[in-house]
């Protein structure tokens, strides 16, 4: 067995017909971390008594009732979770040595509708700590590694679920994409990682990073398992205001169906200097194998892109420094000495631009061009279905490339971010493999359209199946 | 657009705005890596926002209510509210003094 070669839909199968068991599974997923982790440093912590204890009884369970995954329909998938997870009795570190030993008394709202759908929790992973980068090295532990090339970085703030899901080591990595943290290690890490639309997926219990931002997604090696997944956690939850009473749909439903006639807009703004030309021409490529597949493609323009960062460092900053003040070492955790640089950054930056005589000029400013930024969109959504969009303007870089200069380090977002400002979803699949690095391409809609994001990720993928590339560990 | 620098004051009231202490080599390093982002961000003064409402909420939720109903299954008992605390006294989070006489 071999944790790459399987799909949720595989693994149902297998379960239902005895070809292996739940625990068979599980030990797996802990044999092939404990072979390739010790250096590409994906998790955190891992929970392997209990989740071999749940394997047990699942096993059992399967034995009893085979109709038993259509109440649990994550029956047995292994998962990890990125330490932005609030989980009952396993430590929550959300990648800071501040809250190192931080034991939670209660599970966050996803992590519980994973459980009752029958996941099973194998680990917690490594991230820029409280979710603050694109790389994975803002990490207050050990750097995660790219499964593709062990000096690249895998992407972040998710690294470490991106990697793991990446090596085989689970089937689905959670994470929270507040402006890349998702899509960005999906695209570096061949995996589909999905930013959901704002609040419809709950943040009750996921350490927050920016409130007004903060999605709550996941990656998968394939199409039809991130919409699984999404059928799972999306959904109101009365411990979260801003989730969306609309209706779930059933993802995976209207996965195949044709996308003749559909309208793809290309902005103009993204396709500029600073875009690597083997990226730009992996995704020319790829809108080619959409109009085969009977989509039209036009360009369109989205005016203030040039903008969106720069409102972006101004709103994310501001509320992370608002959200960060509750660690003042009374109620759990160390004292605030112990924020690594970039928390400290973002604290001060978010303290600058909120104080007394800079509110307007940065603060008020940035909120009025994010009202510009989402019209920019809301326009585009007009003449076409979907965007199509690089998902990072370079290939995979080198650890230690941008640590320096965290201008540069936020500047790789600059693709992904504006989507978090519009509160729209966007999806990362794989566009290629250049240099033999994964190349990776985002699908943006308007609110609430997963379902039509899965449809042409779906159909694309058939066409491509680049998740069949397993990583060559080079430098390894 | 002018060249930003912080000055030593400035990183030094940020920082205890947001409850930090700094060391020196800090307050060189955030000095020089904060003014570069501080002048980046200046950009934004080129938008013409007259007329134009600020926006936090993407999805437009107003308004959302539940009932003042305690939901047992998921209210902490006062031992799981302070496993994690190093100090406490009597089922209390116990902190420094605030006032002074």
């Amino acid at each position: 067995m071999d944790l790459l070669g399987l799909t949720i839909k595989d693994i149902e199968e297998s379960l239902k017909k005895g070809v292996f068991s739940c625990q068979e599974l599980v030990k797996e997923s802990f044999s092939t971390i404990k072979k390739h982790d010790k250096k590409i440093n994906a998790f955190l912590t891992l929970n392997e008594e209990q989740a071999l204890k749940q394997a047990n009884h699942y096993d059992n369970l399967i034995k009893k009732d085979k109709n038993i995954f259509d109440e649990k329909p994550l029956l047995g998938i292994p998962v990890a979770l990125k330490d932005l997870f609030t989980t009952k009795d396993i430590r929550t570190t959300a990648g800071s040595k501040i809250i190192g030993d931080y034991n939670p008394p209660f599970d966050a709202t996803v992590v519980k509708k994973l459980i009752d759908a029958g996941a099973i929790i194998i680990g917690k992973t490594n991230e820029d700590a409280w979710g603050h980068g694109s790389s994975g090295e803002n990490t207050d532990y050990e750097v995660t590694r790219n499964p593709y090339d062990l000096n690249r970085v895998p992407g972040g703030s998710s690294s470490g679920s991106g990697a793991a899901v990446a090596y085989g080591g689970v089937l689905v990595g959670t994470g929270t994409d507040t402006g890349s943290s998702v899509r960005l290690p999906a695209g570096f890490c061949n995996l589909v990682g999905l930013k959901p639309t704002y609040g419809r997926v709950s943040r009750y219990g996921i350490i927050a990073m920016a409130s007004s931002f903060d999605s709550i997604g996941h990656m998968t090696r394939t199409v039809y398992d991130n919409a699984k997944v999404l059928e799972v956690t999306a959904g109101v939850d009365p411990f979260d205001s801003t989730t969306v009473p609309i209706k779930v749909d059933q993802y995976t439903k209207k996965l195949g169906q044709s996308i003749k006639g559909m309208k793809i807009g290309l902005p103009k703004e993204y396709f500029v200097k600073g875009l690597d030309d083997k990226v730009s021409n992996s995704i020319k490529n790829s809108l080619k194998i959409l109009e085969k597949l009977g989509a039209t493609v036009k360009e369109v323009s989205l005016p203030h892109t040039d903008y969106a960062m720069a409102a972006y460092y101004i709103l994310v900053p501001s509320e992370v420094s608002s959200n960060l003040s509750r660690y003042d070492g009374i109620r759990y955790g160390g004292s605030r000495e112990m924020f690594g640089a970039e928390a400290k950054r973002r604290i001060m930056l978010g303290s600058y631009t909120l104080s007394s005589g800079y509110y307007d000029a940065y603060y008020l400013k940035a909120a009025k061009v994010r009202t510009l930024i989402k019209r920019d969109f809301e326009n585009a959504f007009k003449e076409v279905d979907v965007l199509i969009v690089p998902t990072s303007p370079t290939l995979p870089f080198k650890i230690g490339e941008k640590v320096d200069d965290p201008l540069q380090m936020y500047l790789s977002d600059i693709f992904l971010c504006p989507v978090n400002l519009a509160g729209i979803p966007g999806l990362n699949v794989q566009s290629g493999f250049v240099d033999g690095f994964p190349v990776g391409m985002q699908i943006i809609g308007p609110q609430f359209s997963e379902e039509l994001l899965y449809k042409v990720a779906y159909l694309f993928e058939q066409e491509t199946q680049y998740y069949k590339i397993r990583p060559k560990f080079k430098n390894g | 657009m002018s060249k930003k620098t912080l000055s030593t004051e400035e990183i030094l009231h940020i920082a205890k705005l947001g409850n930090l202490t700094l060391t020196e080599k800090e307050v060189e390093l955030f000095k020089k890596q904060l003014s570069s982002v501080i002048e980046y961000i200046d950009k934004l003064q080129e938008v013409d926002t007259k007329n134009v409402e600020p926006l936090s909420q993407t999805t437009g939720l107003t308004d959302i209510f539940r009932k003042d109903e305690p939901d047992e299954k998921r209210t902490l008992i006062p031992e799981e509210a302070l496993k994690n605390t190093k100090s406490k006294e009597n089922n209390l989070f116990k902190v420094k003094a605030v006032l002074t006489e």
